[in-house]
């Protein structure tokens, strides 16, 4: 520390930089956790994904090449199916979380009586956790105890009705409740950037005669580029892992309806044991994503200049 | 699971520094120039009051199956009960799992905390060989999928002796905390000059008294942003503590909630007791950073 000290003090401004140990000392917990339970089993994960390995039939284990990865392409119907709801899934809850989430952050960003109160409510889903938002939501779509029984009660609908257990309504019940949750994410995050814009580009433009809605699309809109790039990406990929939600309210169903890809993986690590196949549908997952994320960048890189 | 919460949080520092002067300086040429068509006061209450709606119902609804008495059929919260929070509390055992997710919650706190308080300040304030490639695995980090870590961590924490225990949970979570946590606490540590510090070496401090004698108090808000969030995401985690937790006395919150679920069950008395329990902690943090982020945010309203 002392000879580091002393160094520093002969190189005179540039005392930040230093050949010592201390920097590598004060990274190395922060390395170390990282390989050890995060490196190491991303490889692990690529290890197994070419072996049979399976808890409950520990006898058939071994070296499988290539076959996990057969079965899943050309037998598995059910990993077609997730995939698909995965994108379906992505999509629809990214769009409309950002949609809504942007306008929330306008009218959040206005000045008005009582807006602290109303950003501390409207924010507050953000902080709640997956089981829970699903024990709030089986509460009101449940047949007994749900809004379509009171609603139903007050003669708007039928009574009986079970959005979660019906094909054609589960789709829609799951992504509003995910987005009451998601919106508050994007609200927050848009709003950081939208308070960074300078006041005077909007005088400006209104002395020139430019209304609220061409100021939205010549103003706000190219400053947020780059944050509406990063929350979606970052929440996309968060989207496609969310399995709390998923596994909780609808277990996948009905009849595999709901099923992600990472929820697909989740049942057959947790239920069936088949370390070998989840590790095979993994590491698919994982190219997936990597693929679709350096895409979606390039992408919105590409139409850059536009601002 | 590995939720980016805290990237709003370097973005947000940024204004609260930036807007003040900006904003002030415009609401003083507004009042000369009148031009800018501003929305009425109908077009903000009505669409934010509709959201209000949507947000707020769930978790009343929530708070009515609480306490109100098994049979009763009405929406108003009285006369109130507390036999569903004693239900859930003694009978199905959530004073245990309270008390199992508040030690994951605040272990994971600490050690993410410090971790990536001496790797952020590292990162901030060293140049070192290898800086960059540790910056950019960071970011990498943002796209492992939590639940496809289930089986490699299960493996690991098995050979360890760690399963069916808290420490595979604490692990768990600081490793998927680290890395956003270096990335703010570094960024919070660029932006105090270094000169600060430097003038306490000159004074005499030794490198690591000026970090905590003068570093630290600085980082607060870091620390608290840090912190704050390595807690709610422990608290709120369930994949993990479903897969490496098998003993009932061990289970957390969240997996505790899990067992009240199903559609047809029975008593939804105990489900939404369950779930204030498992909201209570959750909130209250929320409303500590909450006021910490309006303030962060509208600062330039007030201070101008």
């Amino acid at each position: 520390m002392a000879i580091a000290v002393a160094r520093r003090e002969r190189r005179g401004r540039r005392r930040t930089v230093s050949r010592s140990r201390t920097p590598y000392l004060l990274i190395a917990p922060s390395v170390l956790l990282m390989v050890g339970f995060l490196v190491y089993p991303i490889a692990s994960v690529f290890y197994y994904s070419l072996r049979n390995y399976n808890l409950t039939r520990p006898w058939g284990n071994g070296f499988a090449g290539l076959e996990n990865f057969r079965r899943l392409l050309f037998e598995d119907p059910l990993f077609w199916q997730s995939l698909g709801f995965t994108a379906q899934w992505v999509v629809v809850e990214i769009v409309l979380q950002l949609v809504l989430g942007l306008a929330l952050a306008l009218l959040v960003n206005e000045t008005f009586v009582g807006r602290a109160v109303a950003r501390a409510l409207v924010f507050s889903p953000w902080a709640v956790s997956g089981v829970l938002t699903t024990s709030i939501w089986m509460l009101l779509y449940n047949p007994t105890t749900g809004v379509f029984r009171y609603l139903a009660d007050a003669g708007i609908g039928e009574h009986g009705t079970s959005v979660l257990a019906d094909t054609g309504t589960v789709f829609p019940a799951v992504v509003l409740a995910e987005l009451w949750r998601g919106v508050p994410f994007f609200a927050i995050l848009l709003l950081a950037d939208l308070q960074s814009i300078p006041r005077d580009l909007y005088e400006a433009a209104s002395v020139d005669g430019a209304s609220r809605l061409r100021r939205f699309f010549h103003i706000t809109l190219p400053h947020l580029r780059d944050a509406i790039v990063l929350s979606t990406l970052l929440r996309a990929v968060w989207e496609f892992n969310n399995v709390d939600l998923l596994y909780t309210l609808t277990a996948g169903g009905p009849a595999n309806h709901t099923t992600t890809l990472p929820l697909y993986v989740a049942s057959k690590a947790i239920n069936a044991k088949d370390f070998g196949y989840g590790s095979a549908l993994t590491t698919v997952a994982f190219v997936i994503l990597l693929f679709c994320s350096i895409l979606y960048l390039r992408l919105s890189k590409f139409g850059g200049d536009r601002a | 699971m590995n939720e980016p919460l805290v990237i709003s949080r370097p973005a947000e520092a940024e204004p609260a520094v930036a807007a003040p002067a900006a904003r002030e300086q415009g609401r003083r040429r507004r009042r000369g120039v009148q031009a800018m068509s501003r929305p009425s006061r109908w077009q903000i209450y009505l669409p934010l009051g509709l959201y209000l709606v949507f947000t707020l119902v769930p978790f009343y609804w929530m708070v009515v199956f609480a306490v109100r008495p098994t049979g009763s059929d009405s929406l108003l919260p009285w006369p109130i009960t507390l036999e569903h929070f004693d239900t859930v509390w003694n009978g199905m055992g959530f004073g245990l799992f309270f008390q199992n997710s508040l030690m994951v919650g605040l272990f994971s706190l600490v050690t993410t905390s410090v971790i990536a308080l001496a790797g952020g300040y590292a990162l901030a304030r060293f140049r070192f060989r290898g800086k960059q490639v540790f910056m950019v695995a960071l970011l990498c980090t943002q796209f492992i999928p939590g639940a496809m870590m289930l089986i490699p961590l299960f493996e690991i924490f098995r050979d360890l002796g760690l399963v069916n225990t808290i420490w595979s949970l604490v692990i768990a979570e600081t490793v998927f905390q680290l890395p956003l946590s270096l990335i703010l606490i570094s960024g919070f540590v660029k932006n105090i000059p270094v000169e600060l510090e430097e003038a306490a070496w000159v004074d005499g401090c030794s490198r690591p008294r000026a970090f905590f004698a003068v570093l630290l108090p600085l980082l607060r808000p870091a620390l608290v942003a840090v912190g704050s969030f390595a807690f709610i995401h422990s608290w709120n985690n369930f994949l993990f503590a479903l897969m490496f937790i098998n003993e009932q006395n061990k289970f957390t919150i969240p997996v505790g909630l899990s067992y009240t679920l199903g559609e047809f069950s029975v008593d939804f008395g105990a489900l939404a007791a369950g779930g204030v329990v498992a909201a209570v902690p959750v909130v209250l943090v929320f409303a500590v950073i909450q006021r910490y982020l309006v303030t962060g945010l509208s600062a330039g309203a007030v201070k101008g």
